[in-house]
């Protein structure tokens, strides 16, 4: 044989270990992961579960901060708190437990309540790559969202409130370059082959061809073939309405090879070329999302900060202004279809050289560019170009909101509009807003007590209502919700707790990865009716 | 019954839990009992059976026992592996090689004082009806679609109907299925005899990928094709080790690895790594601690509403999803009539063309999207006497195996024959009615 056969990779223990992770985010995102350091505000069951869901997976470090001593019900809902711990730190115990989950993972505990260390370190919290408070009051939130967002480290806010759950997420800019997309379009340019594709594809001769190489022709050659004869016919349009594409459609049927009496033989390239008429014919243009992407201030005018994700989308311009069709650079990957092998390699080998030309070219900017912007030329790599220039039709930017200005004016249209219907999960945000102003007031959450169950629901009513006033919002939603919240009295339920922490935990991960597309920036959980909702505030 | 005979702490330790069972409020279940009781069924005296000591295993035991559950049984067959650490938080490295259930059992138990899990390390299939029935409620956290289709079976079978024919509450068993896939996930309620069961929403699950033969054997074009091309086909024709393949043995995947890589480029074609090897050898499923800890948790709220009544369960399907953002839905699935397992209409299934062979008739019901049997055993009942068809296993596989190759019309079925088919899918056998179109009488006619 004459390849050499390579040595087969002897796996290491990380990877035997994450192994049915790494499939998902590869590992470029186990590394970002494991260099990440995040900070948790609060060792309540929710926070802890947050925790353990990024310990698993083998997050850098974590450091919790929490000045509370353990209590009873502490232990009652929280698993990383163990029965004889009571009366001792509560960030202590929590971190000791969570540290047996990983040995690779560092971890530290801050005995001490956030809002006190903030005053005497303000210091402490610019190290870390994300910070997760959870049942944080409203004044020392507004403190760490002011703190965080100068110091653009990602903050996330959950709560576990009864049978309700709250998750937030506030970061100045979030950009991702593998989002992942459950369906993909693929990207075979039929409109505009590229000359190499094109010619490829003009010697191949259907006519003269037996029903062996016929049917095994990939089908993008096959759609290609009489998607050309039909603009032909047709002042060289493409196709557009239902009706053109199914013209097109029987003009690839009427292809198929019959036999002595007529009847179509079995075809399987021709009926999964009459398939992608649907979503294979279609111009290939810069979508919207990468057009505002390309077009956005900070894309246009870099600076000597400006990241890596910025350089490189100005490269991307650079390439789409400097192509004469202004399209984004070729995928380079193409679906499993049916076809020989030879056919199809060729067809896949094509798609792939184009791509990698295309992104030496962006890569050929993206040297440039940091040469402009006196940034060292390592600072991206050619391997980096190539999965931005792979995923170009993805590229996602979401600029976020601050959590602070939301607490002092919030989305007025947007809580508006969801209580013109009256069950809307909307409601459940307005409540645990009204909570915070009670907490914020009496020092107590209501209901707390057994005893001040009935007189809390007037008082937080009140709190409500000021709140709605302030918002210019109405009208006041049904007493029950009220009674309901009241009744709750701050009980974290441990099902709710590990709901919000696990969803908590991703969108943690995400932020860390800079994969997959995270939450857009408010999410509900209403337990009771197993429902939740997403809100942009 | 007053709080104080109950041990440890239970005051306060337990005080949220209380707060929502103990105060009225204007959401609560039409039913609810809104007393001490509530806590003390939950305790003392509901029984919860856990089928998976897996992914999802691990957080129903932790989310149930924190919820105030005491009396729980686990059944796993499975011993822990090192790929199983990176989310099943109850298992050590030092615990690999030793029976999931017993290990998560012993670490439950010493963590929560008070909470009783007893570990099962064997096959849900070991144990009959009598065991089952000991349970308030059952919740599944399982990989296989095969065992949550049998004690579904089960469940529903163990439902009794009194002299008028109406189904007897006491006799129900309400099941609660969890599934995850990477970033995907369901929970779903099911009371048997009353909502949707596994085996009426069997569409729901997508079949396995599968690549044809030919494509393997002739036509490679992914990376996929070559692995399963030595899987397949070459690990048959040159045995190395003179074994099945096992794909947790290093030097299996490793020669397949090699093999893989040597016919990917004589056909020129990229992509053949080792972790993609292990992935198609062991069909091996992504999965991450998050979705798992998502829909326990959903799973044993359901568990909490259904043992408590403190609200309505959930009616009775949710999907799960946060690949874009957090995203759910929540529906709810319909039972069919003619479902094999508590459909109250015999199913028929339509033979659409004469000359089918006994063989291919056994296909169809592997690869019906609404049948999905394993490894059917067939009996027909013709003229009020039963016939063996086909049995998959034993000396009667030897005697039977000839009717294969016969068509239906040679083994005397009709239309309106009634065929009894048993299957690994279910602990007990299901009845379909064959249905001929056009009725093989007319055509020979
Ligand atoms: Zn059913």
């Amino acid at each position: 044989m004459a390849s050499p056969a390579p040595k087969s990779p002897e796996q290491s223990e990380k990877s035997k270990k994450y192994d049915r992770q790494l499939r998902l985010w590869g590992d470029d995102g186990q590394v970002a992961l494991e260099q990440a350091k995040v900070c948790l505000i609060n060792a309540t069951s929710t926070g802890t579960e947050i925790l353990k869901s990024l310990i698993l997976p083998g997050v850098g470090a974590f450091t919790i901060v929490d000045g509370k001593k353990i209590t009873e019900e502490d232990i009652g809902c929280n698993f990383f708190l163990d029965a004889d711990s009571c009366g001792q730190s509560r960030a202590q115990v929590a971190t000791q437990l969570l540290l047996e989950l990983n040995p690779d993972v560092r971890g530290d505990y801050v005995d001490e309540n956030a809002e006190v260390l903030l005053e005497n370190n303000p210091d402490f919290f610019n190290s870390f790559t994300v910070v997760i408070g959870t049942s944080v009051p409203e004044r020392l939130l507004i403190l760490l969202s002011k703190k965080l967002w100068n110091l653009d480290i990602p903050f996330v806010s959950c709560q576990s409130y009864g049978f309700v759950g709250y998750i937030r997420l506030q970061f100045t800019e979030h950009t991702v370059v593998e989002t992942h997309p459950d369906n993909e379009i693929p990207d075979l340019r039929l409109d505009a082959p590229f000359p190499e594709l094109k010619q490829h594809m003009d010697t191949v001769d259907l006519e003269s061809m037996e029903l062996k190489d016929h049917a095994h022709v990939p089908y993008v050659i096959v759609l290609y073939k009489y998607l050309e004869k039909w603009r032909q016919a047709n002042d060289g349009r493409l196709p557009q309405t239902y009706k053109e594409k199914e013209s097109l459609r029987e003009l690839i049927r009427s292809g198929i090879l019959t036999d002595e009496e007529g009847i179509p033989q079995a075809e399987e390239n021709f009926e999964e070329a009459i398939k992608a008429v649907n979503y294979a014919v279609i111009p290939t243009v810069v979508p919207p999302e990468v057009r505002k992407i390309l077009d956005a201030d900070c894309c246009v005018n870099l600076t000597s900060e400006s990241k890596p994700f910025w350089i490189m989308a100005k490269a991307l311009r650079d390439f789409v202004e400097g192509e004469d069709q202004g399209r984004l650079p070729v995928r380079g990957s193409i679906p499993d279809m049916t076809a020989d092998t030879h056919r199809y390699i060729s067809l896949q080998q094509m798609y792939h050289s184009q791509a990698s030309k295309d992104a030496e070219v962006v890569f050929k900017h993206v040297q440039q560019l940091l040469h402009q912007l006196n940034q060292p030329p390592d600072t991206i790599s050619e391997k980096d170009v190539r999965l931005f220039c792979k995923h170009a039709v993805n590229l996602h930017v979401v600029r976020g909101t601050s959590l602070a200005d939301e607490c002092v004016a919030a989305n007025r249209e947007n809580i508006a509009l969801a209580l013109e219907n009256p069950e809307s999960t909307m409601i459940f945000y307005i409540m645990l807003r009204g909570v915070d102003r009670f907490f914020a007031e009496y020092n107590t959450y209501p209901g707390e007590f057994d005893n001040q169950v009935e007189p809390d629901i007037a008082k937080l009513k009140a709190c409500i209502s000021k709140l709605l006033v302030e918002w210019g919002c109405g009208p006041f939603p049904k007493d029950d919700y009220v009674h309901e919240i009241c009744r709750y009295g701050a009980a974290e339920l441990h099902s709710v707790a590990a709901f919000v922490g696990g969803c908590a935990a991703q969108e943690t991960i995400k932020l860390i990865t800079h994969q997959y597309k995270p939450l857009n920036n408010t999410f509900i959980y209403d337990g009771i009716t197993s429902n939740t909702a997403t809100y942009v505030f | 019954m007053s709080s104080g005979e109950t041990p440890d702490n239970f005051h306060y330790r337990w005080n949220h839990v209380r707060k929502i069972l103990e105060r009225p409020g204007p959401f609560c279940h039409p039913n609810e009992d809104r007393s001490v009781n509530v806590l003390q069924f939950i305790m003392n005296t509901c029984k919860i059976l856990v089928i998976g000591a897996g992914g999802l295993g691990c957080e129903l035991l932790k989310d149930l026992a924190l919820m105030g559950f005491r009396s729980i049984d686990v059944i796993d067959m499975d011993t822990i592996e090192l790929s199983n650490l990176n989310r099943q938080f109850l298992f050590r490295r030092k615990d690999i090689g030793s029976s999931k259930a017993e290990v998560a059992a012993k670490f439950l138990n010493s963590r929560i004082p008070g909470c009783v899990v007893t570990p099962h390390c064997c096959k849900i299939q070991d144990y009959d009806e009598s065991f089952y029935r000991q349970f308030h409620l059952v919740i599944c956290g399982l990989d296989s679609i095969v065992a949550r289709r049998w004690i579904n079976s089960m469940l529903v079978s163990m439902q009794t109907y009194d002299d008028d024919g109406e189904l007897e509450e006491s006799s129900i068993i309400p099941m609660i299925d969890g599934g995850t896939e990477g970033f995907k996930g369901n929970a779903r309620v099911i009371i048997p005899g009353i909502s949707a069961c596994i085996e009426c929403t069997l569409d729901l699950f997508p079949p396995q990928v599968t690549y044809p033969l030919c494509t393997i054997a002739n036509t490679p074009r992914l990376p996929e094709h070559c692995i399963e091309y030595v899987k397949v086909l070459l690990w048959q024709k040159e045995n190395p080790w003179n074994v099945p393949i096992d794909g947790d043995d290093p030097s299996h995947v490793t020669w397949i690895y090699e093999k893989a890589l040597d016919r990917a480029s004589q056909f020129n074609i990229q992509g053949v790594t080792y972790r993609l090897v292990q992935g198609v050898v062991k069909n091996i499923i992504p999965a991450v601690a998050s979705t798992n800890a998502v829909i326990s948790a959903a799973c044993s709220t359901e568990a909490f509403k259904l043992a408590t009544r403190c609200f309505l369960p959930l009616d009775n399907y949710m999907v799960f999803n946060d690949v874009d953002g957090i995203y759910t839905y929540t529906y709810e699935a319909e039972r069919k009539e003619d479902c094999l397992v508590c459909g109250q209409v015999q199913r028929t299934l339509t033979i659409k063309r004469s000359g089918m062979k006994l063989e291919e008739l056994i296909a169809l019901l592997c690869e019906d999207a609404e049948l999905q049997m394993k490894n059917p055993g067939l009996t027909a009942l013709i003229d009020d006497k039963s016939r063996t068809l086909y049995m998959p296993r034993g000396t009667i596989e030897e005697q039977t195996r000839a009717n294969l190759k016969m068509t239906l019309e040679e083994l005397g079925l009709r239309d309106g024959t009634q065929l009894v088919v048993a299957d690994a899918t279910s602990p007990s056998t299901a009845v379909l009615t064959l249905k001929f179109v056009p009725p093989i009488d007319v055509e020979m006619q």
